[in-house]
């Protein structure tokens, strides 16, 4: 195709979306309505992963072992647990440290309830190791192998953390998906519409087309682009409110409820928006060329 | 140049609008089709466009077989044969350059050409000072120039027109004949389909009779057919 020829087939895009400005607008307003509910999801989901991901460096799961176990065989059992991908980290506390650090709770202010004990340590066999999840939701297979191996005593495992943090994950991205799907659906339709509209006001020129002997690719470009434009359109609004919008909220968050920011840090806009900007304009254009495609399958026979 | 052998066309509705026709037009031919409304002169002309596709028979124009032409070829061979109707179908949001224009916009024809070959065409129709009104500020037989002007712009070796004076008055119908005949002139096939009996005495053509989709006449410059 010549580079006039290309011009001008953008040019008639841009004309049809003119003509028939109350369908396109329409059009823009539910694609930008969509990619900005796509966004929101996007910040939600993408946010409460990097929180998950947080909170399950916080979670251990502890290996006791039997009486007499040596150390050598616990440190040995440690580095082959590391090899696993659901594993990030594996310390071993040692009697010792593990009666230390129940003194430091149990004993504060009362050092000498702890000299009771002289120096029996009451934990001599609580030599552990405990070990730190990747992933959280694979917890009880690690936990189910752990329990097959002889050595192994017992297995302490927090199942309720590990339970709401990927039920509450699963919650939200069911949701997402549903709404989103809804909002793709009235998109596809009311692009569809307006093509549908710029067909029938060009009926009378595509006939024309045909006689003089226009290439199908000429006759459909100028609808493609149509879709196109308002994809690009319709997802470029949305996304520029939610960069704007996602930076103030963090901002605004870390001031006004600085308890949380201990508690939870958000991901950085830079970070966030480098995924979040591509995949809206991909689907933005997608869904746009998507509509055009599918409404001249049906009206449009050349 | 144009050959019908055997050629039958009948509707999804079971009409037969052609019933195995038997046509030679040579190249450089100037021919009329007459027949009253239903003989079957218009779906020859869809037929010829390769708009419609035979029931039987074969058309060949050119030397090609149209029923054998594959879908993507149809373009390119659309753009050799020139088309201008009774109602001229224009672009009523486009003035008469951009009408013309559109045509060569269409084929692909690079701008620089486009600038040299419209304000020619629309010398030829007689047009060259019009060119920026649009449709609607001209009369029927300027209107029809224009669509002449489109049809003629691409260099078409065909030229059909299908009832190209219906909307006209006489002497306007006279003026586009004589642009026809001038067209013919210069060595393009014109295959004009009408009903209007006063055009076809005027100019000695050969004419084409048809009636209830077959050929009951082919008078070769005979002229008059009462």
């Amino acid at each position: 195709m010549r580079l006039s020829t290309i011009g001008y087939c953008f040019k008639q895009g841009f004309l049809n979306i003119w003509r028939n400005k109350l369908f396109s607008l329409a059009s823009v307003a539910t694609m930008a309505a969509c990619i900005f509910m796509f966004g929101i999801f996007f910040c939600i989901v993408e946010n409460f992963q990097h929180f998950v991901k947080e909170a399950e460096e916080g979670v251990a799961v502890t290996v006791l072992f039997d009486e007499g176990t040596g150390e050598e065989e616990i440190m040995e059992l440690g580095q082959e647990l590391l090899s696993r991908d659901e594993v990030s980290k594996v310390v071993y506390v040692s009697a010792d440290e593990a009666w230390k650090s129940y003194q430091e709770i149990y004993f504060e202010g009362d050092p000498e309830a702890a000299e009771a004990f002289l120096d029996d340590n009451p934990l001599a066999n609580s030599a552990n190791l405990e070990i730190y999840m990747e992933d959280v939701s694979l917890q009880q297979n690690l936990v189910d192998y752990l329990e097959s191996i002889d050595i192994v005593r017992k297995v302490n495992k927090s199942d309720m953390i590990a339970d709401m943090l990927t039920g509450f994950n699963r919650l939200v991205s069911y949701v997402s998906v549903a709404v989103i799907g809804l909002l793709l659906a009235v998109a596809v339709f009311l692009i569809s519409n307006t093509v549908a509209i710029g067909i029938s006001v060009r009926k009378e020129e595509i006939a024309i087309m045909r006689l003089i002997g226009a290439k199908n690719s000429f006759i459909k470009a100028p609808f493609l682009i149509e879709g196109m434009v308002i994809g690009i359109v319709g997802a470029a609004m949305p996304l520029i409110a939610l960069v704007i919008l996602y930076k103030n909220l963090v901002v605004y968050i870390a001031e006004k409820f600085n308890v949380l920011t201990g508690v939870m840090q958000f991901l950085p806009a830079g970070e966030l928006f480098q995924t979040l900007i591509p995949v809206g304009l991909i689907l933005g254009v997608g869904i746009g060329l998507f509509g055009s495609v599918f409404t001249m399958r049906r009206h449009l026979k050349v | 140049m144009i050959v019908l052998d055997n050629v039958s066309k009948e509707y999804s509705n079971g009409v037969a609008a052609i019933n195995g026709i038997n046509l030679h037009i040579e190249r450089g031919e100037f021919v009329f089709v007459v027949g009253d409304s239903g003989s079957g002169k218009s779906t020859l002309i869809k037929l010829l466009l390769k708009e419609l596709e035979p029931t039987t028979g074969v058309i060949r124009v050119n030397g090609v077989n149209l029923g054998r032409m594959k879908k993507r070829a149809i373009p390119k061979y659309r753009r050799k044969i020139g088309c201008v109707f009774q109602d001229f179908r224009l672009l009523k949001d486009r003035n008469v350059y951009e009408n013309v224009a559109f045509a060569q916009r269409v084929v692909v024809t690079p701008t620089r050409e486009i600038k040299k070959n419209v304000p020619a065409m629309l010398s030829l129709v007689g047009l060259a000072e019009k060119y920026k009104s649009y449709p609607k500020q001209l009369s029927g037989g300027e209107q029809q120039r224009v669509a002449l002007a489109r049809a003629l712009v691409n260099s078409p070796d065909i030229l059909l027109a299908d009832e190209p004076t219906g909307n006209l008055d006489p002497k306007t119908s006279r003026e586009i004949m004589k642009l026809l005949e001038e067209i013919n002139a210069r060595g393009t096939t014109v295959l004009v389909v009408t009903h209007d009996q006063a055009i076809v005495n005027t100019l000695k053509k050969r004419v084409i009779r048809m009636q209830k989709g077959i050929i009951v006449e082919d008078a070769k410059e005979s002229g008059y057919i009462g």
